[in-house]
């Protein structure tokens, strides 16, 4: 035990923790937990309670401990790829271990050991890069110092290279015969100095999915892999009303089948938040095994009530929003409001309205909403799917009352989130479970449980009106957008709802004189949540469309009308305190357009689409070829390009982008919750059909900008721009406008 | 598992203890291991690998299998192990994604052209598209766009563009090691 540690916040304290077996760890500790004995786990004999992000063993062997949920973005990857840089660590020799929540605490209140851990919002690397590099950096300098002494030379002519510290002379230590030396070295006062780009040997380079051969394998472990001996497998039938409530219920059929045990009945709790309790009244049978409860649940006899949503339609809710912007109503709230738009309108070359209508999405995840849970006298053991474990965290606090840092929750990787899994109704349910029936419970949730009862994203109707000049210049932008906002019921202020909605900074502002967009609440018993692209996909096809509509009614190759509309390279200050660099957005444009042959645009028989746009900092183009044949599409080409400033995993950001461009395809070929008598319509995947093999592209060729600015993150960058790229390009082949998602069917209608 | 069975039984006797008689069941093979079910045989193979086996590499996909997380070979073809009640498995060899590398660990090429590709996104549909793909493999050792086109799973990450090149590594022999 050494030194009191550098300060990273106010709080959190990095320190070598310990230096069991000869290991040098090296990790987080927070303010006053400083003094007291070390927990066993802090030693890093227990993989799962690592309790430090760096352990390197006599052996040489590294572990680093990945903080943020992998939900499918490669964050376990990347975020260790990032230590073990400015470690200067051996990749081949470094392990890697999902850290699950880190909490401690503070007089009865949370402190979260490690900082950010949130998984699947594009938030990870950039948090990653402002505090992880001093983590490897702290370690590699205590392993030069070990070896500065054992051989009596300063550590400055020392150098480090994959797990070994080389002596002038040539002389190679490994890693691991300096870690217990090393371990008992005082921290220096503040963080060594980082490396320069120059130096990173992983950073920038690729590097495949560390758990990839587990999960080839089949012996990665979901949280629905998990199983504690005498748990009770729970799985449910939820309200079809959100606002329904069960008028009877009859047991006896399955109380009958054999290792059905108990039948539960859960209610939402009422005043709490949207996410953070039961999702609608449910009943859940519990059994020995998951065969006993599904059979359970198929013989049970229920009545449900029907609550004052049972009126609501998806066609009825669309008509109103169609006639909230078609009037004269005042907005709910007013975005943003630059120049005149109403004067702007009177000096009218060309004027050009258009309206376009989205569909209500689910999550779809891979892996269904699920938990473990176990409740000792004093102590809850959890393994949740989860994208923020501390949200789970507050959630069972709250209905456990146990003290923070007795709520142990181990989170393995993630089968998919999507946003889905930043709320926590399901662990809501699982503990209200484990503690009616005394014992362990696994909470699964069926197919038909995940599309029915979701956090949807609701539906939208944008309506675009814009005044060209007669030089073609774009005068005036007046964007009005109806939808149920995703935070209600959520305690946002109203003021504040449109926040979910869209953007204030979203193209064309800031490059338009005259710009107003204008939001319209919606109301809808069905509940809304966050969804991966969430504003962007919504907006970027509304307003990505109607750039490529202009461009038509003024005869005009679209891509040279985003060039336009883009103008000279500068760095144009967004109302959110960052910047739109113009030239990095032209740049991605210009690059899908070279790569998908553009100058082809006017002359090929198959339809060449377009469509940019930029999300907090990064930036983001496609191109895409597509051919009609009859009723038959073919994406044919696909181009991504992106710009993230600096690219931690090249490979992985591919994956990342060339995925995020499929699900948007597959999302706006398809999908589409509906609602019919305030039931949604929708239970399989047959209902919701996400795209096949054969409708997807073949590749997806991806562009990545190499750039040496803080990296930011590409979750979900590659989303809103490939819906109306295609929409964008089945105009060019068809010469049908799309405005109505999802495409297949607004086509096949309009065809 | 039937062959225990039989030591325990023959134990028992010397022993002069009354053994318990062997339960009738269904036999069935899994990754070459020969298991005796004598539950429901209506109880899906789906929960059986899962509850009764733990072998967690099959996942829940949906009440009929649809999005393809659950196939396994049965007899080499793949089949969505949820609509598998065990009483049709009887003396069947059943082969599940945690089956497909070699008994000394090495892998099947396409488990090594996947993690070549980083054919991964979150990596719970995996297994399914690893069996598919074997089984398409199988029938046409050679496939083409068309017929890669024809696997039956479904994934939001967006791997199939991945999925398809790992494939045709396989398929050409390309993968890292063998």
């Amino acid at each position: 035990m050494s030194g009191h540690g550098i300060r990273l916040s106010r709080r959190r304290f990095l320190q070598v923790l310990a230096g069991g077996a000869g290991a040098l760890v090296v990790g987080i500790r927070v303010a006053d937990a400083a003094d007291a004995p070390l927990p066993p786990a802090m030693l890093g004999d227990n993989l799962y309670d690592l309790g430090a992000y760096v352990r390197i063993d006599a052996s040489g062997s590294v572990l680093i401990g990945a903080r943020d949920p992998d939900t499918g973005s490669g964050v376990a990857t990347a975020l260790p790829r990032i230590i073990a840089d400015e470690l200067d660590a051996d990749w081949n020799r470094v392990g890697v271990v999902a850290l699950g929540l880190g909490v401690e605490n503070d007089n009865g209140k949370p402190r979260w050991t490690y900082g950010h851990q949130v998984g699947g919002v594009g938030g990870s690397i950039p948090a990653a890069w402002n505090d992880l590099r001093q983590i490897g950096a702290v370690a590699r300098w205590l392993l030069l110092q070990a070896a500065a002494r054992r051989l009596g030379v300063p550590a400055s002519r020392l150098r480090c290279e994959a797990g070994t510290v080389i002596a002038p002379d040539g002389r190679r230590f490994g890693y691991g015969s300096l870690a217990a030396d090393a371990g008992k070295i005082a921290l220096p006062s503040s963080v060594p100095p980082l490396k320069n780009a120059a130096a990173y040997r992983l950073i920038g380079q690729s590097a495949g999915d560390v758990d990839a051969r587990a999960i080839v394998t089949g012996t990665a472990l979901y949280a629905i892999d998990h199983y504690y001996g005498d748990a009770l497998v729970a799985v449910l039938t939820h309200c079809p009303w959100p606002d329904g409530t069960l008028a009877r219920i009859d047991t006896t059929d399955t109380l009958a089948v054999k290792g059905v045990l108990k039948v539960v009945q859960l209610k939402p709790e009422p005043g709490q938040p949207l996410g953070s309790t039961v999702i609608a009244p449910a009943v859940a049978v519990l059994a020995e095994n998951t065969w006993a409860a599904l059979q359970g649940r198929a013989k049970l006899q229920l009545e449900w009530k029907p609550g004052a949503s049972s009126g609501e339609n998806s066609a009825t809710l669309e008509q109103q929003a169609t006639t909230l912007l078609a009037g004269d109503a005042l907005p709910t709230s007013r975005v943003r409001n630059d120049g005149d738009v109403d004067a702007a309108g009177k000096k009218a070359a060309r004027r050009l309205d258009a309206t376009y209508v989205q569909p209500w999405l689910a999550h779809a995840t891979a892996e269904p909403m699920n938990c473990l849970v176990r409740l000792d006298k004093d102590r809850a053991s959890l393994v949740v799917p989860t994208q923020a474990p501390q949200k789970a965290w507050a959630v069972v606090q709250r209905l456990t009352g146990l003290a923070p840092d007795r709520i142990d929750i181990r989170v393995p990787r993630v089968g998919g989130g999507y946003g889905r899994r930043l709320d926590h109704d399901y662990v809501a349910e699982a503990v209200l479970l484990a503690k009616a029936v005394n014992k362990p419970v696994r909470l699964l949730w069926t197919r038909g449980e995940d599309f029915g009862h979701d956090y949807y994203r609701a539906g939208s109707v944008h309506r675009i009106s814009a005044i060209v000049d007669r030089k073609r210049q774009l005068l005036a932008w007046h964007q009005r957008m109806a939808s149920a906002s995703a935070l209600a019921r959520r305690g946002t202020p109203d003021e504040r709802l449109w926040t979910s909605e869209l953007q204030a900074d979203q193209l064309p502002a800031a490059l338009v004189p005259n710009y107003r967009s204008d939001w319209y609440a919606l109301e809808s018993a069905q509940p809304r949540g966050p969804m991966r692209g969430m504003p962007h996909l919504s907006n970027a096809f509304a307003v990505e469309s109607f750039i490529d509509e202009l461009a038509h009614q003024m005869r005009e190759d679209p891509l040279k009308t985003r060039l336009r509309i883009l103008g000279e390279p500068r760095a144009l200050p967004l109302s959110s305190g960052g910047t739109l660099d113009t030239g990095r957005l032209v740049n991605v444009l210009k690059l899908v357009a070279d790569r998908i042959e553009w100058k082809n645009w006017l002359r090929t028989i198959n339809g060449l689409g377009i469509a940019c746009w930029h999300v907090d900092g990064a930036y983001v183009a496609h191109a895409i070829e597509a051919a009609m044949q009859g009723e038959q599409l073919t994406i044919q080409r696909v181009v991504c390009a992106v710009d993230v400033g600096r690219v931690i995993n090249p490979l992985g950001l591919q994956g990342l982008v060339a995925g995020a461009t499929l699900d948007a395809l597959s999302i706006a070929l398809n999908a589409a919750i509906t609602v019919k008598d305030g039931q949604v319509q929708q239970h399989s995947y047959k209902d919701y059909p996400l795209a096949s093999m054969a409708q997807l592209p073949n590749d997806v060729e991806v562009i990545t900008v190499p750039g040496d600015r803080a990296p930011v993150g590409a979750s979900f960058l590659a989303m809103p721009t490939a819906a109306p790229a295609l929409a964008n390009a089945v105009f060019r082949a068809s010469a049908v406008r799309v405005r109505r998602l999802p495409l297949m069917k607004e086509l096949l209608r309009l065809l | 598992m039937a062959r225990v069975q039989a030591q325990v039984l023959s134990t028992a006797q010397e022993s002069g203890v009354v053994a318990e008689k062997i339960r009738d069941g269904i036999d069935l093979e899994v990754n070459g291991e020969r298991f005796r079910h004598t539950g429901d045989p209506q109880m899906p193979l789906l929960w059986y690998l899962r509850d009764v086996l733990r072998l967690t590499g099959t996942k829940y996909g949906g009440e009929a299998g649809e999005n393809g997380a659950d196939l396994v070979l049965v007899d080499g073809k793949a089949v969505s192990a949820i609509t598998q009640p065990l009483a049709k498995l009887a003396g069947k060899a059943v082969t599940t994604v945690e089956g497909l590398a070699a008994n000394d660990g090495s892998l099947h090429p396409l488990q090594q052209a996947f993690i070549d590709e980083d054919a991964i996104g979150c990596g719970y549909c995996t297994p399914g598209w690893l069996i598919a793909g074997v089984d398409l493999l199988r029938r046409k050792p050679q496939p083409d766009d068309g017929d890669i086109d024809q696997l039956p799973n479904l994934c939001r990450c967006g791997c199939q563009t991945r999925v398809r090149r790992a494939i045709k590594r396989a398929a050409a022999g390309k993968v890292a090691r063998a």
